[in-house]
Order: structure tokens, then C-alpha cells, then sequence
């Protein structure tokens, strides 16, 4: 992550260090030392000024980001719906962790599935590579005409974040190409056209704002695809708004977000291998969300698990099936699907794991019946 | 993908992959070994994964480590309970912590102690397969005069899995430590004579 | 290039707004006729007036303009009659009905 930013080199990287993100402003920090990116570097004092510093800079016409973890983000929520509302193309780089209490450094998905409706576009990532991949998409997605909004590019906290993995870079040159020049319209170091930024809406005109904010929501998959598009031509490396594996003809599936996937494949391939028709559906664009063309993705599945990695505590389950149940219903579909709570606070998910879960499915399509729709994987009883 | 071609592929990847667990203490550098082993490991064209459990930093309580090493490329990223290699970096854990737990019959264990393995086997719990030992406080003071047990280990462990030859690995190291130690070359020496001496020290 | 704030009053739809609400250009606030906000409004008596120029600058809404180092006419399209150049003035050249 830290090696995509420095070839990115963006002008104003305002940070607070918490673990386990704070190995990226970390190493960035010893790049800015070292010359090797001319970016302003600002260490502040909290994560709530973190954020002011990036959105300030990205108001006044520079490329900016910062990066955090858990309750660094929560104590930036506040400024979180502020860069999106002023259409601020601004990056973050989470490194997701639990949220306290009780107390847990570890990886799940509390904090950014907690700011899925603060309007920033949400990607994630399985491991370093798609880490690394995502980054340097990023701001083609933020920064397009059409989008303009902030971006979360999101990795598993400790899991890949503090893994040696294999990863193949792009030459600098080829990162800076691709990135280009950040040229926006209006900003506010502008002398030709000076500018005011984040006013105040009556009533008479909030709506109407949050619509035309929506509206650039509603741009993203087409260019989130482009972008990917243009990025596999590069890289080879392709991507999408989510990845289907062996989801072609299987009659069993997990939609699944993040590291956990990787694991979950080889279960897949296991399965697989032992002749099941089981497959997996991995997130990569959480917001916006691709509903239709998830839905559609499923519509031959006769059984389904979503698995969250946050709890919703709406006592039928977390955030993202909540998103997969609804995508189901509206395309009709007569699916049995279930909602899988696991890996809080770094819970271990093994392959073991994966398959029990693809067990209860294929049992769930023998009894017609999905039973209990909201359930705990692995836990003790 | 169709079914026949996840098979051969899981074929090969189920005979290629290595899985290595650590165990030592916060401060002993276990999770540095592992990490470092997946690089060098990684310069002989391995697709790799060096992870650390992570937890409150507490020097001196229990930690575990992880490598997989794999001709093909890792996708699980989960803890390894059912390895075929356990280095134990402070002996002491054979008392607190159930190290062979899960360790392959065909796999081995490299214990760091000054102890024969005679002493050793006992608190092994019955582990029928093959134990190797170091004596890593020797080969730290002797190279590098202060205790650092991970480096010994990790060309222990190099050699007990076969992960590379002793050449290509001390080529590779030089080549990592020179970028590590860049602000303190120093060291480098040190270290290096440390492994070479560990190839030869393992028992 | 400079928003046209013509286009933004409370009819406009969702498409008009500009992105993130931001206002380019400088001096737009002149646009808006903010006087229509009072209905006391300030009144000069010019022949009290010893041109001392306290009332200009204590104005919250630049509604004094100063041309040649003299007042003129009280700008009634952006003032408020919040009534604070009555009390600055030592003169009393500047009265103001419901405003003591």
C-alpha cells in the first residue's frame, strides 16, 4: 500500500499513526525523508484533524489522503460525510480492525461497514496484491468527472496488512501514467476563480443536494469498470465489481468480503474436487453496491450464505446481508439464503470453516429450509 | 475453471506446500525469522506468506509465527494448526505451550536448547517424528556477542526443511541484511557468520 | 469557471446545483438582495453628516458605500437594518425608526 502511494506520490498526506495502519504513513513518512516523493507530509494531532487537513488540501486543488484504522475512523466520522458532500476526490486507506469494546486490535470489518452510508466509495481487497492494484485505481475512480467522491480502499488489519506475501509491482513510471495529473475544475488556491466550499443548505435545498450527490454515486460502477478495464491492459490483472469463482453452475454459494475469501476458495476447490457444485462471490465494490448485477450473478443459486464480518445488531444479521437479502428480493429471487456472523476481532477462519458452511447449504437444500437465517460461525456454544 | 483442472492444481499444490509454526517470546525476533524466511524464500521464486499472530506487543509472553511456502500461489489465510515444521525458539515453551500440537508425523521439530535430545524427548508429548536441535545461545554469543536467537534459527530451519541450498540462502540473506542494516553495516558480519555457523551447529 | 447563482435559487432542481454546493467566483454575495430580510432600514440625514466615516466600517454587510473619501447613500439591497451605524454615529445623522 505504502509502495503504491509513494509511486502515486500525492501532494499532501496529512496522518495520525494507529495500529495496524500505521505502517503506511510509517514507511511514507521514511520516503518523504528520503526524497524519494515530493508529497507534503503534515503528522497531526488526531485522526479528526487528519481528515480536516486532507479535505482542506483536496479543497484546495491538491491530491490528498490519509490512512487509519478502528477508532481513528470513528473519531474522523464527522469529516467523512463533510469530503464526501463537497464532492472531495480524496483517498483514505483503511486498514480494517474491530472496533472497541472489548478492547481488539484485530481484523474485521467494523469500522468501514460502520461508514457505508457516509457516501465515500468502499473497495476491498483479498490480499496485498489487490491491496496494492485497488490503490492505484483509486483516484481514476475518484477524481473521473462523473464520480467525483472520496474513496476507502480497504485491506484485513494484521491478516494481509502484516503478512509477507508475494506482490507484483508496476514500474513507477507506468503507476505515474496511469494516475495522471489531478486537474480539478474549481479549488480553492485557484486566483483566477476563487471559490467557496461547504456552505450552509436550508431545508429548501438539502435534498435536492444529497441528490446531486447521489448522482455521482450512481456513476461509479461504469467507471469503477473502466478504470479496471484500462488497469488490465496494463497489469494484466483484471478486476471487477466483485469476483465470481466457480460460481458458474454452482448450486451452493458464499458472498464473502476480504482475506477470508482466499481461504474460502481453497474450500471451494476442495469441494470441488469431491465433485459438490459449491461457489464463492467475493465483494470488491461495497458501495456503491452492485445489487442488480449480484443478483443476478446468483440467480441460479439455490442456496446462499452471506458472511459479515461486523455485526449489525439488528438481530437478523450484519450490513452486507442486509444488501445481498434485499438485491435478492427485489430480483425475486426464491433463493434459501442465510447470514453468517464471523471473524470479529481476528478470529481465525479456516478452511475447515468454509466448508462447514457450504455443509449446512447443501443441507439447507434438502430440507427446503433455511432455518435460523442469523447465525454465529464457529462460536462456542 | 473446470473441476479436472482445480484437481491437478490441488495435486500439486497439496505436494509443494510447506507450512512452518513458530513459537518463541515477544523480543526474541520470532516474528522477524518468520518474515525474513518468507523473503529470502521468496527470492528463490516460492509464492510465500510470513505472518505473525498478532496481539498486544508483551515481551516475554508466548507468541506464534507462520510461513507457508508454495511452488503455486496461497490463497488461505488462516492459521496454520497441522504443519509440517515447528521451530521452537525458547525452550521454555515446551512447558507452557502444546508445540507439537497438530505437527505432522512426516515433519519435524527444531528446538533451540543446550540440552541432548535424550533430555529434550520427553517434553515433546510422544512426538514420533524427527527432532532436531540448536544451541542458538552458542552461536549468537560466538558470532554476534549478544543473545539474537532468530538468526541462528532461521538457517536451522532452512536447512532441517531443505528450503534452499546453504549457498543460495547465505547470498540471499547478504543481499536482505545489506538492505536491512543499511544504517548500521556493522552487523551484517555478525549475522552473517551466525548462519553459516548455525548449518553447521544443527544437530 | 464562476457558478452562475442565477440559476440556484429555490426552484432549482437537483441537476442545477452545482457539485458539492461549492461557489465559484468571487463577490457572488453581491447577487443576493439580503435587504429584503428587514423592514426597518436605516435613514441618513446628509446635512448632520460631518463625513467622519465611523458608520462604513462598523457595517456587517458593506452597505456604506465610500467614494472620495465621502459616504453615500445607504446600499438598501443588502442592508439589514441591524442598526449599528445609528449607534456609531457621533452626529446623530443616522436615525433609524423602532431603532433607539
Amino acid at each position: 500500500m505504502a509502495i503504491a502511494l509513494r509511486q502515486i506520490n500525492p501532494d499532501v498526506f496529512p496522518a495520525f499513526p494507529i495500529t495496524p495502519s500505521t505502517e503506511i504513513p510509517q514507511y511514507f513518512a521514511s520516503f518523504v525523508a528520503n526524497g524519494q516523493v515530493d508529497t507534503e507530509f503534515i503528522p497531526v494531532e488526531s485522526e479528526h484533524s487528519s481528515m480536516s487537513a486532507a479535505i482542506g488540501a483536496s479543497a484546495a486543488g491538491a491530491r490528498s489522503l490519509t490512512a487509519t484504522s478502528s477508532c481513528g475512523m470513528a473519531y474522523m466520522w464527522e469529516e467523512l460525510y463533510i469530503a464526501a458532500s463537497n464532492r472531495l476526490p480524496l483517498a483514505l486507506a483503511l486498514v480494517n480492525r474491530a472496533l472497541s469494546g472489548p478492547i481488539n486490535i484485530n481484523c474485521d470489518h467494523s469500522d468501514s461497514m460502520g461508514a457505508r452510508d457516509s457516501g465515500w466509495i468502499q473497495i476491498y481487497a483479498e490480499n496485498n496484491q489487490e491491496a496494492y492494484d485497488n490503490m492505484v485505481q483509486a483516484y481514476r475512480i475518484s477524481e473521473h468527472r462523473d464520480v467525483r467522491l472520496p474513496i476507502m480502499i480497504c485491506q484485513d488489519g494484521f491478516i494481509t496488512s502484516h503478512a509477507v506475501e508475494n506482490i507484483e509491482l508496476l514500474e513507477d513510471e507506468e503507476v505515474k501514467n496511469f494516475v495522471g495529473e489531478y486537474e480539478p475544475e474549481n479549488y480553492l488556491l485557484n486566483p483566477e476563480c476563487p471559490m467557496a466550499v461547504g456552505p450552509y443548505s436550508i431545508t429548501d435545498y438539502y435534498m435536492e443536494a444529497k441528490r446531486n450527490q447521489a448522482e455521482g454515486m450512481r456513476n461509479v460502477s461504469r467507471v469503477v469498470l473502466e478504470v479496471a478495464k484500462e488497469y488490465a491492459a496494463l497489469s494484466g490483472r483484471e478486476y471487477g465489481l466483485f469476483e465470481e469463482y466457480c460460481l458458474d453452475d454452482a448450486e451452493t454459494a458464499m458472498v464473502i468480503i476480504g482475506s477470508a475469501a482466499g481461504t474460502a476458495k481453497d474450500a471451494v476447490d476442495k469441494l470441488r474436487a469431491a465433485g459438490e457444485k459449491v461457489g464463492l462471490l467475493k465483494i470488491r465494490l461495497y458501495r456503491p453496491f452492485p445489487a442488480d448485477e449480484i443478483a443476478a450473478a446468483l440467480s441460479h443459486v439455490k442456496a446462499i450464505a452471506v458472511m459479515d464480518r461486523a455485526e449489525g445488531y439488528t438481530n437478523h444479521g450484519g450490513p452486507l446481508g442486509a444488501d445481498v437479502m434485499a438485491a435478492l428480493f427485489r430480483a425475486k429471487s426464491d433463493a434459501l439464503a442465510v447470514n453468517y456472523i464471523y471473524g470479529l476481532g481476528g478470529r481465525d477462519v479456516r478452511v475447515e470453516d468454509a466448508e462447514g458452511v457450504f455443509a449446512t447449504l447443501k443441507q439447507m437444500i434438502k430440507d427446503g429450509d433455511a432455518g435460523e437465517t442469523y447465525r454465529y460461525l464457529g462460536i462456542r456454544e | 475453471m473446470n473441476v479436472t483442472v482445480i484437481q491437478e492444481r490441488k495435486r500439486k499444490e497439496m505436494s509443494n506446500l510447506t507450512e512452518i509454526r513458530w513459537h518463541g517470546r515477544g523480543g526474541q525476533g520470532a516474528k522477524t525469522a518468520a518474515l525474513l524466511l518468507a523473503d529470502v524464500a521468496f527470492q528463490t521464486g516460492k509464492y510465500v506468506q510470513g505472518f505473525p499472530e498478532y496481539g498486544p506487543e508483551r515481551m516475554g509472553a508466548p507468541i506464534t509465527a507462520y510461513n507457508r511456502i508454495s511452488d503455486t500461489k496461497i490463497r488461505v489465510h488462516s492459521n496454520i494448526y497441522d504443519p509440517q515444521y515447528v521451530v521452537v525458539v525458547d525452550e521454555s515453551l515446551l512447558e507452557t505451550v502444546d508445540v507439537t500440537s497438530g505437527l505432522k508425523k512426516d515433519g519435524a521439530i527444531l528446538v533451540n536448547t543446550q540440552r541432548t535430545k535424550e533430555e529434550i524427548l520427553p517434553h515433546l508429548k510422544g512426538y514420533e517424528g524427527e527432532v532436531y536441535l540448536i544451541d542458538a545461545y552458542k552461536v549468537s554469543m560466538a558470532t554476534m556477542g549478544r543473545y539474537f536467537p532468530n538468526t541462528p534459527l532461521l538457517a536451522a530451519i532452512v536447512k532441517v526443511a531443505g528450503i534452499m541450498d546453504e549457498e543460495t540462502f547465505l547470498r540471499e540473506m547478504r543481499a536482505s541484511f545489506s538492505h536491512k542494516f543499511a544504517s548500521k553495516p556493522e552487523v551484517i558480519d555478525g549475522n552473517m557468520a551466525a548462519l553459516k555457523m548455525a548449518f553447521q551447529e544443527v544437530r | 469557471m464562476a457558478t452562475d447563482i442565477s440559476k440556484l435559487g429555490v426552484k432549482a432542481k437537483w441537476r442545477d446545483l452545482t457539485e458539492g454546493m461549492v461557489v465559484a467566483g468571487a463577490g457572488t454575495s453581491r447577487e443576493f438582495n439580503t435587504g429584503e430580510w428587514s423592514a426597518n432600514k436605516p435613514v441618513f440625514i446628509e446635512d448632520k453628516c460631518k463625513q467622519c466615516l465611523l458608520c462604513a466600517p462598523v457595517c456587517p454587510d458593506s452597505s456604506i458605500p465610500v467614494k472620495d473619501m465621502k459616504r453615500g447613500a445607504f446600499d438598501y439591497e443588502h442592508c439589514k437594518g441591524c442598526g449599528i451605524c445609528v449607534k456609531a454615529c457621533p452626529f446623530g445623522a443616522i436615525t433609524m425608526e423602532g431603532v433607539k
